[in-house]
């Protein structure tokens, strides 16, 4: 006991006629109250599929969990029933979207969208007066005027959306919040704004955030603990001190940062990765990123590298200390 | 001479309740085998303005020069000869492609569209040395769009820009849609190709700190207007505008313990018959009554210029 949110090796395919997308492959990392975990990677890296997989939302059709366990609060979400599922999604945990365009709903004004939580949850019976109290709450929470509660979506700009979609998240005080790019579709100084905002949440309401980002910005920002994902594992993981400050890191992270333009950069030219990740239908046996990889030995195209999910964790036959062998 | 220069560029498009400024009196000048940076956030008028320096949509007013001649007077038949100089690369490599023609057809169709390889085997050979020239392997060359990913796709649409020897790059966000360590793969290759080659670039992008690593030169727009110009180094070193400020110190560094600035507040105001004066003063810090009157871009030292009452002269 002890973490809110402790996930131990997720596996999660998606399933075609075709083929099968291993998207996460053994994921593990824990969460504790108040604090924010960032997962960072590139497209395809497994992300968004954790945390579908963590409010258990993936595509019925295709998606699968295949393996692990996601103890919330020292009870395991996988082997919830999917109506209990249904109480925790909102109520305990939340989640705000990518693209603040497209996920709230343009028929409905945006404080019945943000009253729909409160009452489908009706965590303590609210009257109908007390609802509109806490919409009035919520909206002022997220600095917008509570007047425009009977406005619709298009009426407000993206950043507004993104509010909304925040404030909607917020609703029933949820233990986690899930934030899957929440400022990648903004601009700049408006990212900046939602960025303060959520960093005033986390220390006002103590919530605990899983923020899915590809930016390291966003996450030497906001976040606590950093876990890099590749090819749908967890590559590196540790504080935001051991990922921005250590000498130590995987090489894929070193290579990431080495391919971020930066104000701070001497040079013109970057450093970019050569090479793609790997197709996720085709997997390599050894480690994911040993093509790519300018540290490559043997051992790394036959035997996975494992790691820890405490402390500063490296997957990388390099740090050999923190090898378990194949998986 | 400059190869290309905007005076006083306007671009109004006619909405339901008026106007709407997109470009409002640009000019800029683009020195061969340089790289003019044009910055600004969603709406600020920065593809428009791409758009209108190649003519590829007509100006309200002002002229572009290319190589002191203006082009919005030239005819059909002039504006065709020139489009083998002018290119553009676009953002989503997923959209400009158009996805039933191969690799080779796509590269292939401004070479055949302008004659300009004499027979089959020369076109093939020029396609498949513009394909190693981007870095695209020739085994690519009947493949589909759909079946490459993006940054492979971006290529593409590079090669296919580069195919006439152009002299005139507008690259309109041209790494916003690819995955970082894609992007550099892409920034690097254009850095490369403008040595090699030696063309000039206009680099269209809402990222400040890309736009520090391939720009000679930065004009930092803002609801239609260009509020500061400099050479890079100059306007990182020594930013003017309160906008540019601001818009530098939003940026999320990726290390920890950046002192971030104050977050500048509001949003950006309506584009449509904007009132006179300075557009970011409604989220400035510094504004006052002066700063609604006659606000121009005004030098301050060596090629930096910059439109804002705190540096005014008069």
């Amino acid at each position: 006991m002890g973490h809110l949110l402790e996930i131990k090796g997720l596996r999660v395919e998606y399933r075609s006629d075709e083929s099968i997308v291993k998207a996460v492959n053994g994921v593990s990392f824990s969460l504790d109250k108040g604090t924010v975990i960032g997962l960072v990677g590139e497209t395809g890296a497994g992300k968004t599929t954790t945390a579908l997989g963590i409010m258990r939302l993936l595509p019925a059709m295709t998606g699968r969990i295949t393996g692990g366990e996601i103890m919330f609060k020292g009870e395991d979400l996988l082997k919830k029933p999917p109506g209990d599922m249904r109480a925790v999604r909102g109520a305990m945990i939340s989640m705000i979207f990518q693209d603040p365009m497209t996920s709230l709903n343009p028929v409905v004004s945006v404080g019945d969208q943000i009253r729909e939580s409160l009452e489908i949850h009706s965590v303590d019976s609210r009257s109908g007066s007390a609802m509109d109290a806490k919409v009035d709450e919520l909206l002022e929470l997220v600095n917008i005027p509570s007047r425009r509660k009977k406005e619709y979506p298009h009426q407000f700009s993206g950043g507004m959306r993104q509010r909304v979609g925040i404030a909607m998240a917020l609703a029933c005080e949820p233990e986690l919040l899930i934030a899957d790019e929440p400022t990648t579709a903004l601009d700049v100084t408006i990212q900046a704004q939602v960025l303060e905002l959520m960093r005033g949440l986390k220390d006002k309401l103590e919530t605990s955030m899983i923020m899915i980002t590809h930016d390291l910005g966003v996450v030497a920002e906001i976040c606590d603990r950093v876990a890099i994902m590749y090819a749908g594992e967890v590559v590196e993981q540790g504080s935001v001190r051991d990922i921005f400050e250590s000498e130590r890191h995987h090489p894929y992270t070193e290579g990431l940062f080495g391919a971020i333009p930066s104000l701070a950069a001497a040079s013109r030219r970057l450093a970019p990765i050569d090479g793609l990740m790997p197709d996720p239908t085709d997997l390599p046996i050894g480690c994911k990123f040993a093509e790519r990889c300018k540290y490559r030995e043997a051992v790394c195209g036959h035997t996975a590298p494992g790691a820890d999910a405490e402390g500063h964790a490296i997957a990388c036959h390099r740090f050999a200390g923190k090898r378990h062998g194949a998986d | 001479m400059a190869l290309i220069e905007l005076v006083n560029l306007k671009k109004y498009f006619k909405v339901g309740s008026g106007y709407l400024h997109a470009v409002d009196g640009v000019s800029l000048k683009i020195d061969e085998g340089r790289t003019m940076g044009v910055v600004g956030e969603s709406g600020c008028g920065k593809s428009t303005l791409g758009r209108l320096s190649l003519r590829l949509i007509e100006a309200s007013a002002g002229e572009v020069l290319c190589r002191g001649e203006d082009i919005l007077k030239f005819d059909a038949r002039r504006m065709r000869e020139l489009r083998r100089e002018m290119q553009i690369i676009f953002q989503d490599p997923f959209s400009s492609l158009d996805p039933r023609m191969a690799v080779f057809d796509i590269i292939s169709e401004p070479l055949v569209e302008y004659k300009a390889c004499k027979n089959r085997k020369t076109l093939e050979e020029t396609v498949i040395g513009l394909m190693e020239t981007v870095g695209l392997a020739e085994n690519y060359i009947n493949a589909y769009p759909h079946e490459m990913d993006g940054g492979r796709r971006q290529r593409v649409g590079i090669a296919r820009a580069l195919a006439l020897k152009p002299k005139f790059i507008v690259c309109d966000e041209p790494v916003s849609a690819l995955d970082v360590s894609i992007q550099a793969q892409i920034l690097n290759l254009l850095m490369d190709l403008q040595d090699a080659m030696g063309m000039a670039y206009m680099f269209i992008t809402h990222d400040l700190s890309v736009v520090k690593h391939i720009s000679t030169e930065i004009a930092v727009m803002y609801l239609g207007q260009c509020v500061e110009t400099a050479a890079t180094e100059e306007l990182f070193q020594n930013p003017l505008h309160p906008y540019t400020r601001a818009l530098l110190s939003a940026i999320p560094e990726p290390r920890i313990g950046k002192n971030r600035g104050k977050v500048i507040r509001g949003e950006v105001s309506d584009p449509i018959d904007p009132a006179p004066g300075c557009r970011f003063a409604p989220r400035c810090d510094f504004s006052s009554a002066a700063c609604g009157g006659d606000i121009r871009l005004e030098e301050q030292r060596g090629g930096h210029f910059v439109a804002c009452r705190l540096y005014q002269t008069k």
